[in-house]
């Protein structure tokens, strides 16, 4: 028996993945996962989406099942938060004052909710951020209790928009309030910011942009939201969704390089000796990209899991995934592949056979970055291969619908 | 009950039971080799690819528009692929065999 120990504090995406990874790498030193929520490790995207609206268990959504943990010999401590790293002694100590020696320690603590300094905001009632399988349930009851039924959202990205469709299709009257002058306006094009916003209308959602939330007053469980331009909507349920913190702290109070996250390598190791940082909290560099990122998606974690486990096991490995992401509002499918940030032109192609399938796809100069799909997964996968391959497109052939997407079509 | 047997990464034949649920969430929840579904089952990641055996076609039945997109290009798909988180157990489908893609 090794006489190794890999703890992992954060178990969710990441740090659930990188356990098996590990075991999959032939990895037989002990593995110790640490999480202050007390919940087996579950998906997180669907909580704006299915979890929301059906009414299954949240184990229906487990990473993995009891037994695949145990089957692994793999020690889940849930409910049970970290309280410092010393680095020196190679040990983390818990907040029950408890300590636990490691060989490697991986941190995997993810980012927690943004919550904004609105006036009012702490006496709001019935108000939460949607970021773990404790929020959800709040909001569902919440909702179940509530006759009126009125939700205000306030931030018009990903999760907000989840968010609001989820809860119309559960019989809400939403409005989302979006600071920008469109929703999405950090990650997407006008064309994606307009094609969602109509979606959000279609099913009767107010989408308003250019609203500064300033202040909420709360009298008798009814919250009243107001906007810098004046503007008031009542709401019996407010959602935050504004963006994240990531949890560096950690790893900061360590002695690790913190930049835009938690600085990793390609190998995704801190500048810490044995001491690896991955999935949301890990900025690291993408070679795709030529610069140091931070990203907030499964994909993300999921990957740097494994090459994080590779690393441990002494194997060389090197971080290089093209970052892909997804987002599911009422029957819209949208796929995302790759950074989109920097491109100075788009091509925006519809589909001849099928007009509620569209694609975005973001270039600077001639070099293809990033491609927005609409109910597209075709556009989807070949968008993909383009970008790996560092294929010049040929953007004529690429806009006109009349000529069928398919790799050969497209290249000049 | 259905018993489904699936043939993993490693050529090894694990049978299991199942009443409900996907197929990928059967696989996931018993560590089969090579069946990540790492989007939770919404078809948006092709890591639960899987060969339907020829002769359980007919049971299973073809794969969607959305499935073959995404295995459009990937080398290992063919006319038995089937992405698994979109096949749902049931009782018709006892017996079938399902071999995992390779990478």
């Amino acid at each position: 028996m090794s006489e190794q120990t890999c703890i992992i504090i954060g178990a969710s995406h990441a740090g659930v993945n990188l356990a098996f990874s590990l075991r999959r790498e032939k990895y037989q030193g002990r593995i110790k996962l640490f999480d202050a929520d007390p919940t087996l490790p579950y998906h997180r995207p669907p909580l704006s989406k299915a979890y929301l609206t059906a009414d299954d268990p949240i184990e229906k959504n487990a990473l993995k099942s009891i037994e695949a943990y145990e089957k692994e010999d793999i020690e889940v401590n849930l409910g049970r938060s970290v309280a410092s790293i010393d680095e020196k002694n190679k040990l983390i100590k818990l907040a029950n004052g408890q300590t636990e020696q490691y060989t490697d320690l991986v941190i995997a603590t993810g980012a927690r909710p943004f919550i904004p300094p609105i006036s009012g905001l702490n006496s709001a009632q019935h108000l939460y951020p949607l970021r773990t399988a404790a929020d959800v349930t709040k909001i569902k009851q919440a909702f179940s209790q509530s006759t009126k039924k009125r939700v205000v959202v306030i931030g018009g990205g990903y999760i907000g928009l989840e968010t609001a469709a989820s809860l119309k299709m559960m019989g809400a009257t939403v409005t989302v309030l979006e600071r920008e002058e469109r929703i999405l306006a950090r990650v997407t094009a006008p064309e994606m910011s307009e094609f969602f916003q109509q979606l959000h209308s279609s099913h009767g959602v107010d989408v308003l942009t250019g609203k500064n939330v300033e202040s909420i007053s709360t009298q008798d469980c009814l919250n009243t939201v107001r906007c810098a331009d004046g503007d008031e909507f009542e709401a019996d349920i407010i959602i935050v969704g504004v963006g994240i913190r990531v949890n560096t702290e950690l790893a900061a109070t360590a002695g690790a390089e913190i930049e835009n996250g938690i600085k990793v390598d390609e190998s995704a190791k801190t500048s810490l000796p044995n001491i690896y940082a991955i999935g949301d909290c890990a900025y690291h560099y993408n070679p795709h990209y030529g610069r140091f990122i931070r990203l907030e998606s499964v994909q993300n974690a999921v990957d740097q899991a494994k090459v994080a486990a590779a690393a441990i096991v002494g194997k060389e490995t090197k971080y290089d995934t093209l970052p892909w992401f997804w987002s599911d509002q009422y029957d819209v499918k949208l796929q995302i592949v790759g950074l989109s940030q920097g491109y100075d032109n788009i091509v925006r192609r519809e589909e001849a056979d099928d007009k509620n399938k569209f694609s975005v796809w973001y270039f600077k100069g001639d070099g293809l970055l990033s491609v927005d799909a609409v109910n597209n997964a075709k556009a989807y996968v070949i968008g993909t291969k383009f970008i790996k391959g560092r294929n010049i497109v040929n953007k004529t052939k690429l806009a006109d619908s009349s000529i069928e997407l398919k790799p050969a079509n497209l290249l000049p | 009950m259905a018993q489904i047997t699936f043939i993993d990464l490693n050529k090894d034949s694990i049978t299991l039971e199942a009443d409900s649920g996907s197929l990928m969430e059967l696989a996931v929840q018993n560590n089969i080799e090579g069946i990540d579904g790492d989007c939770g089952g919404v078809c948006s990641c092709a890591t639960c690819h899987v060969h339907v055996a020829e002769s359980d076609m007919a049971k299973v039945g073809e794969a969607s528009e959305i499935e073959q997109d995404m295995l459009e290009l990937d080398d290992n798909a063919n006319e038995f692929s089937r992405l698994c988180c979109q096949i749902q157990v049931s009782e018709d489908l006892d017996g079938v065999t399902l071999t995992v893609a390779g990478e």
